[in-house]
């Protein structure tokens, strides 16, 4: 079906190449994420719900657990700033970066970061900021942007990258078996890690208690990011907080198994303040920027259950119309369900333009069986639904249905259209002048009227 | 600034919420994986779930030898206090066996052995933090790398791991070598860090 929401418009423009990596990426894995999780737990639904509650609790008691995460940092050695806005966050860590006089840094993936396009800022600013991350390194070569949360390059297949790596001179010759573009890329990167005066990463949590970021990866980019570098910075969303580290218990076997089918991510590494005193490598100096950037729009919308996402991927992963539309369709950082919700959201002043996400759904339900923090996706769809039309949001799409009301809420009127539905059959409706009959048409075929006859069928059915 | 705006916000978002969710609680068991902690010998269960995430566990100098020998990795470090127990042996079977690490030749290292200061049996992790590590390079660039491990210091499950953190700013558990499914989703072993993990008991 063809429709004329602006992001059914966006995935009809994707080539088919694009369109066949996307499906293939994002529906290989599925059985065997559900199975690890299954196989391991005999109740998997009820660690969902835990997790997810913990979450709850601490949305909605963040002020405390924020300042006990803040307290705990300072007290480690690491110097905390906050930023209300992505433009505050940009500039507060190009503030840190001249404060130590850092002209060439490694990246490693972080999703608030997109949120900010950070690295064409401070590109422009004269740092040469470099992503370490293999799809996201790829993803900057070609000036593109991420379509996945933790497959960057799902929409890339290895002859795009191998002509990338060709074109960019991370490589002489086109090759492009995917093992020696990963061996290009380590060479390649290797170099920049050693020369980086700082490591720029986000973080997947923050534990109150000790202050402790908690990041993973499975590469091990952004162990190497602060090996040699003598600056961290971490940029991370306010919302990353947990009460203790005991949470973490939960959050970690449940985020590698949503997200891989992994039981843990290779690399989980924590973090709470500069390196030891007798190790040779790693940062002497450790800054973390908590961002609000809409966050706090969204604690206050009847939409917050959305903060509890742990950025897995998991729903962009099962949803039907990710699959087909591509990450790229909705327009924001965040795309798929998750993305449906919290990039309308986040993105406040761009509300109208992104209004037609929450109605990419079929509202299936698939996110939120397999989302490891149990948010309720499909209902929350709903809410931002009536949002747009409370705010008389405007969309192209919709089809008058006041006629359609008063037809089902009258019996005889009901029957006497089903009866005359008939006639349809045989007149030219398609060339019918009415727009919004043509627009609806537009996108649809009809079948052939029978009306009345499932009426027919229930009175001599009940007769016998 | 900025830190009142945010503090104010989340004020003004949360004050007036009715029915503030409560603080779980739960016992820790329920995050464990029944299925992976079969088993009541600590270094075999660590050993079972290690080779799944396509680690390699060893506990003879022999058999590590020959493993880099015959993958052709020959040269590497070893952190200085353990080169009486097993970069000595190393250098006697007839690999070259470096006490220092130098980053500006990162290259020139093929195998790095270093301390673990503990492992996870449930999820066949071995952990590394800063306080008893000697280079978190000498971990992380060369091709192989050899985590040396006490059998005193495997924790049973994650949970335990996590109850252990203690004071040290930089912990790190490694459940497997470096990895990627980014083009095309096919798994490529060796992205940035090792492409082979050894966890060695001693």
């Amino acid at each position: 079906m063809i429709g004329t929401q602006p992001i059914d418009l966006y995935a009809r423009k994707i080539s088919d190449e694009k369109q066949g990596s996307v499906l293939d990426g994002s529906s290989k894995g599925t059985e065997k994420r559900y199975e690890v999780l299954h196989k391991d737990y005999a109740d998997p639904d009820s660690l969902r719900k835990l997790a997810g509650a913990i979450k709850d609790h601490t949305l909605h008691h963040l002020g405390d657990y924020l300042a006990k995460a803040e307290a705990a940092l300072t007290k480690r050695g690491a110097k905390v700033h906050f930023a209300a806005t992505a433009e505050d966050a940009r500039q507060e860590i190009l503030s840190i970066l001249r404060g130590h006089g850092v002209t060439q840094l490694t990246k490693s993936k972080s999703m608030a970061a997109e949120e900010i396009h950070l690295n064409p800022f401070l590109i422009e600013n004269g740092i040469e900021c470099l992503e370490s991350d293999l799809g996201e390194f790829i993803v900057q070569l070609d000036n593109d942007e991420p379509s996945h949360i933790v497959k960057p390059i799902i929409h890339k297949n290895r002859r795009e990258i191998a002509r990338t790596f060709q074109r960019e001179g991370i490589a002489a010759d086109y090759n492009d078996d995917p093992e020696t573009i990963t061996r290009r890329a380590r060479v390649h990167l290797r170099e920049k890690y050693m020369l980086a005066q700082a490591g720029i990463t986000g973080a997947n949590f923050v534990c109150a208690d000790t202050g402790r970021l908690t990041l993973v990866t499975n590469e091990g980019n952004s162990r190497f990011g602060m090996a040699p570098a003598p600056v961290h910075i971490a940029l991370v969303g306010i919302e990353k907080v947990i009460p203790r580290e005991q949470d973490l218990s939960v959050f970690l076997n449940l985020l590698g198994r949503s997200a891989t089918g992994q039981q843990l991510t290779v690399y989980t590494e924590f973090i709470n303040g500069p390196k030891s005193a007798n190790q040779p490598d790693g940062p002497e100096h450790m800054h973390v920027v908590f961002m609000d950037n809409g966050r706090t729009d969204v604690l206050a919308s009847n939409c917050r259950e959305i903060l509890r996402c742990i950025r897995c991927g998991a729903c962009q992963n099962v949803c039907p119309v990710y699959r087909q539309a591509s990450g790229h369709a909705y327009r924001s950082t965040y795309g798929g369900p998750v993305g449906a919700v919290l990039s309308p959201l986040l993105f406040g002043d761009r509300f109208p333009e992104l209004a037609d996400l929450p109605k990419a759904s079929s509202l299936c339900g698939a996110c939120n069986e397999v989302c490891p923090v149990d948010i309720p996706i499909p209902d929350l769809l709903l809410r931002l639904r009536d949002k747009a039309k409370r705010e008389g949001v405007h969309s192209p799409a919709a089809v008058p249905m006041t006629p359609f009301s008063a037809l089902a809420t009258s019996p005889s009127l009901w029957r006497t259209a089903m009866t005359m539905s008939k006639a349809m059959n045989h007149l030219p409706i398609h060339v019918a002048p009415i727009k919004p009959l043509q627009d609806w048409l537009g996108q649809r075929t009809l079948p052939e009227s029978r009306g009345g006859d499932f009426r027919k069928w229930m009175k001599t059915r009940q007769s016998k | 600034m900025s830190r009142s705006a945010i503090f104010a916000k989340i004020e003004a978002a949360t004050s007036a919420l009715k029915n503030k969710a409560p603080l779980p609680e739960y016992d820790l068991t329920v995050v464990h994986s029944p299925r992976k902690l079969e088993g009541s010998d600590l270094w075999e269960i660590f050993s079972r779930n290690f080779k799944a995430v396509n680690g390699k566990a060893m506990s003879s100098i022999d058999e590590l030898a020959d493993f880099l020998q015959s993958s052709a990795q020959t040269h590497g470090y070893c952190d200085p206090t353990l080169f009486d127990a097993i970069g000595s042996k190393l250098a006697a079977a007839g690999l070259t066996v470096e006490t220092t690490y130098e980053r500006e030749r990162y290259d020139d290292y093929q195998f790095g052995i270093t301390r673990a200061t503990g492992a996870i049996a449930e999820s066949g992790t071995v952990i590394i933090d800063d306080d008893r590590t000697s280079h978190r390079l000498a971990a992380l660039s060369p091709w192989v790398h050899v985590a040396v491990l006490e059998k005193s210091e495997i924790h049973r499950t994650i949970p335990e791991a996590i109850a252990a953190f203690g004071d040290s700013p930089n912990i790190i558990w490694c459940t497997g070598p470096s990895k990627t499914a980014d083009v095309e989703g096919i798994l490529i072993e060796g992205v940035h860090g090792p492409g082979e993990q050894i966890a060695f008991l001693v």
